[in-house]
């Protein structure tokens, strides 16, 4: 369903991501694993028509995603690891939007909005505006947006980042559903490995833009001779703590809260 | 096309729900039309032009769709700030039917906003010659409005940040004001200036609305009409092509 080879993201000096190569197949549940600024988004960026590789080939069911693009986009439904919402759009509207851009039937549309935003518990806020949402809440918002069409790829970049138990169990419950019922392929990433190892069905690990490791959660504690999929990962990517640097857009946000601040 | 449909109608909510920010935009044509067309009022008068109210309520109406369709195209600034650019990025539409969407809504708006401008200089003393000529009117706000949306959105496609914002302000949508004979009579001109004034398509929106409106036209209706519609088709190609090139 997803196929890689060789891709590789360089940014001046910098390479993001260095040559990959893996295979995700059809109705599999893939974890895309690895520390901050390991190449993990950029990856997902690359994947999803947002950014163009440097070199390297990738294939979305068959399709490439700068050829074909839009043929693409219609395969795949993505939560993304930052805001993407409309802020002065109401939870109903950013639904809507959505819908229509991925071709939902109104009636389908509507249905499944409620029963998103009620398993969400959004349902009676549908009618204000996300700008005045908490940041659970509009985690929460993201994620049932993204649940809305039902595509062949689910791509989930740090979905559960800030949510409670509660919702994080929703979350990967009907994600599993959906991937049981509906066949859907799911490419996530996340720092909660207990999760990865619960709910994926193999696992790459990505640190410094190389895949260090791959396989079933079983194969990699085996192959490290660890316990846990937290051990394992500590003992192929180190402990040193990473940081990224701060993209235009993170300046822009911060720079709009100033002078939100200022008001 | 029902993606055009609801990209359209963001534009509107969006526009319906910052009241302070339509009023606020009233502001600036006010200051024209009462600080120049009452000041140099006089002045215009002796040299024979007439009333210098009448002669501007058209470049005025113009001025606020010219500003309120950049902003409103340039929003794209904003969706890329809050995050809401990746959600249209990866949608499966084609991009043209992303910025024709966007170009009409921020156009929509711009008219709106240009019909209040028209409202405040009725208020002020303006009357058209001619209330038949008013469709026509119309026709060339509107065409004002999607011109430069579709300019407004080509600019924020390229722009990464808001600090670009001013520079936009100060060497393209100040020029094209001051430049587009919105405020002078185009007759007489120095040839320098003459020849910039041509190159400004807002010439020719506020040379059709003051045919439409008072009856005296540069270029004539025609001329006017066809050099909007071609800027425009152009823009929005542009635009389109643009957008398909961002990469976040």
């Amino acid at each position: 369903m997803i196929r890689v080879e060789n891709l590789a993201k360089k940014y001046g000096d910098f390479t993001a991501v260095d040559a990959i190569s893996f295979e995700v197949a059809p109705g599999e549940i893939f974890a895309f694993l690895g520390p901050n600024g390991a190449g993990k988004t950029t990856t997902i960026k690359m994947l999803t028509t947002l950014l163009r590789p440097t070199t390297g080939t990738l294939q979305i069911d068959g399709l490439d995603p700068i050829r074909h693009s839009n043929e693409v986009r219609k395969r795949f439904g993505i939560v993304f690891q930052d805001p993407s919402l409309d802020g002065d759009m109401t939870a109903a509207e950013n639904m809507e939007i959505h819908g229509i851009f991925y071709h939902v039937p109104r009636k389908l549309r509507l249905e499944r909005t409620e029963v998103l935003l009620r398993l969400f518990e959004l349902w009676e806020r549908r009618n204000e505006q996300v700008k005045l949402f908490s940041g659970g809440m509009k985690r929460r918002l993201e994620i049932a947006r993204g649940l809305l069409h039902t595509p062949k790829i689910l791509f989930l970049d740090e979905p559960t980042l800030g949510l409670d138990p509660q919702t994080r169990n929703q979350l990967w419950g009907h994600v599993k559903h959906l991937n049981q019922t509906e066949g859907v392929t799911v490419f996530l990433t996340t720092h909660y490995m207990d999760e990865a190892d619960r709910v994926a069905q193999r696992i790459a690990i990505i640190d410094h833009g190389k895949i260090v490791a791959q396989g079933t959660p079983a194969e990699l504690k085996q192959q490290t001779g660890k316990e846990s999929l937290e051990d394992a990962f500590l003992s192929l990517t180190g402990s040193s703590i990473r940081d990224e640097a701060a993209n235009s857009a993170d300046q822009m946000r911060q720079m709009a809260k100033m002078w939100g601040n200022r008001r | 096309m029902s993606a055009v449909y609801v990209l359209w109608l963001r534009e509107l909510r969006r526009y319906v729900r910052s009241r302070a920010q339509i009023a606020a935009s009233l502001g600036q044509p006010l200051l024209y039309l009462v600080a120049l067309g009452f000041g140099l009022g006089p002045v215009f008068q002796k040299a024979g032009q007439g009333s210098y109210v009448q002669f501007i309520a058209p470049g005025i109406i113009a001025m606020s769709i010219l500003f309120s369709s950049i902003f409103s195209g340039m929003g794209l600034l904003w969706d890329r700030q809050f995050g809401f650019l990746k959600e249209t990025l990866v949608a499966p539409v084609p991009r043209f039917q992303i910025m024709l969407g966007k170009t009409l809504g921020a156009a929509t708006v711009a008219v709106i906003q240009g019909l209040l401008v028209a409202a405040v200089c009725v208020i002020a003393g303006f009357r058209a010659a001619d209330a038949r000529a008013i469709p026509i009117a119309l026709l060339f706000m509107i065409l004002i409005g999607c011109l430069f949306s579709a300019l407004g959105t080509a600019i924020g496609s390229v722009l990464q940040n808001i600090q670009g914002f001013q520079l936009v302000m100060n060497f393209l949508v100040m020029p094209i004001f001051f430049l587009s004979g919105a405020l002078y009579p185009l007759s007489n001109l120095p040839p320098a200036l003459s020849v910039v004034t041509r190159l400004d398509p807002l010439t020719y929106g506020v040379d059709g609305l003051r045919a439409a409106l008072i009856g005296i036209s540069h270029f004539g209706f025609a001329a006017d009409l066809a050099v909007l519609v071609t800027v425009t088709v152009a823009l929005l190609f542009l635009s389109s092509y643009l957008f398909s090139k961002i990469q976040v």
